[in-house]
């Protein structure tokens, strides 16, 4: 069965590590933090100037001084840090926060990543994803196999205008795990009784299997 | 002590005219400065071009200067918000200019610190790109950004005292700070303004040597954009 998205959101979080600064994007990646793996310490940063991001508030407790990236209102964790937005982004730029998660429309054999405009249509800006896909070490894209049409994500190239290239390491959707390497996209993982045929014919982009494909364990 | 001190919003926008080039610190609506936005959106002043990461919502903010179709020309990185903003941009009335949230942040910081430009990987292959030097660094390529700075910078802060100092609260800190450094006059609107020296130094994030003009905001809204909450148990 395909995974939903809290579970993708479950999948990404099993590749968190301990001791490491992660930021979310908005959408799926959100909600990894509601599935951090016991005994593994996280500080989530979001680029308007926090580290140590934490739940919502308690109704009544909202702070409009107190958001996140997405503009929702937050609180943060015992530690927290706040800072400016050149300061933020000298952490991201700098690379001292180790691992991305954010969304896509669009994902490519060569580790390109497009998410931020379908020209005519949807132009709001790009936000902080290109300085984000820019410099982070790891990337982990958290999407839909499929857009709603029915047609492939995962594509040999990019459609839409690209937010960066050959950046990104993984992507987690509701069919697979795939690991972006030279050769194309190694199926690393298929959702829990997904087909290796099902992800093949779901997929446009060059796929490398090789032997036995696992099923996710969530 | 050098009095920054403005009497009131009258004296604080002094001198601004249209066709300038202004900056408005926040994010979303978090920290903007209210009260000189909607002072702006009452003078007969247009063909403006603002430097802000967003656009404001579409009757608050960036917003009420939006509607009266005072600013000819945005430079922002996210402007989702606000259905009018959509509309001028898509119809061609309004000229915008969409940049990466990094390079916004340290294009203006550069424009205050005298740094005219600099190299960042940010936007490097997209069209974010187009028409820029690039150069290679440690094997990686990286694209040429110009420093911003304005005629007028607007920011808003927590606290501030006489001599211009400003302590900001929570994430609306955001661009407020480097806003306030690469304004030719940097109008800042507090919360609570305090006689020099109530300020405790350590503790100044914007030193008064970047503000011109201080004065405490008559009164603030502080809308909030995406009210999350959790349940208690």
């Amino acid at each position: 069965m395909a995974l939903d998205k809290n579970q993708i959101a479950q999948r990404i979080a099993q590749e968190l590590e301990h001791n490491t600064y992660v930021n979310l994007g908005i959408g799926i990646p959100t909600l990894v933090a509601n599935y951090i793996p016991k005994g593994i310490d996280i500080e989530f940063q979001s680029e308007n100037g926090v580290l140590g991001m934490g739940p919502f508030p308690f109704e009544g407790e909202e702070d409009p001084d107190m958001i996140n990236a997405g503009k929702q209102t937050i609180t943060t964790m015992p530690g927290a840090a706040l800072f400016d937005s050149a300061t933020s982004f000298a952490m991201i730029r700098g690379q001292h926060v180790q691992l991305t998660v954010l969304g896509a429309m669009e994902v490519s054999e060569n580790g390109d990543i497009a998410n931020w405009k379908i020209p005519g249509k949807m132009v709001k800006g790009m936000g902080g994803a290109m300085d984000l896909v820019a410099s982070a070490d790891n990337i982990i894209v958290a999407m839909m196999h499929t857009n709603r049409a029915g047609e492939s994500k995962i594509l040999k190239q990019c459609t839409l205008p690209i937010t960066g290239v050959n950046c990104i390491k993984k992507v987690v959707t509701n069919l697979a795990v795939l690991e972006v390497t030279k050769e194309g996209f190694k199926l690393l993982e298929r959702a829990p009784s997904v087909s290796v045929e099902e992800i093949i014919a779901a997929t446009q982009a060059k796929l490398v299997i090789e032997g036995n494909i696992p099923e996710m364990q969530l | 002590m050098i009095n920054k001190v403005v009497n009131n919003i009258e004296e604080a926008l002094q001198g601004i005219e249209s066709n300038m080039t202004f900056m408005v610190g926040g994010f979303g609506l978090s920290g903007i400065p209210e009260n000189c936005i909607a002072a702006l959106s009452k003078k007969e002043i247009f063909e403006l071009t603002c430097v802000s990461n967003n656009a404001g919502v579409d009757a608050f903010g960036l917003g009420l200067l939006l509607q009266r179709k005072q600013i000819k020309k945005m430079i922002s990185s996210y402007v989702g918000e606000n259905a009018e903003f959509e509309r001028q941009m898509l119809s061609g009335e309004l000229e915008v200019d969409l940049i990466p949230q990094g390079s916004l942040a340290e294009r203006c910081r550069a424009g205050g610190a005298g740094i005219p430009a600099f190299f960042t990987p940010a936007g490097y292959g997209t069209e974010v790109a187009e028409g820029k030097e690039v150069r290679e660094y440690n094997g990686k390529p990286h694209i040429l950004e110009s420093a911003l700075t304005a005629d007028f910078a607007f920011v808003k802060a927590w606290k501030g005292d006489t001599a211009g100092n400003l302590i900001y609260k929570g994430t609306a800190r955001n661009f407020n700070p480097l806003m306030a450094m690469a304004g030719n006059i940097t109008v800042a609107e507090v919360e609570e303004l305090v006689p020099a020296g109530k300020l405790d130094p350590n503790q100044i994030h914007t030193p008064g040597i970047f503000v011109q003009r201080v004065f405490q905001g008559e009164k603030y809204e502080k809308r909030i954009e995406q009210r999350t909450v959790r349940k208690r148990e």
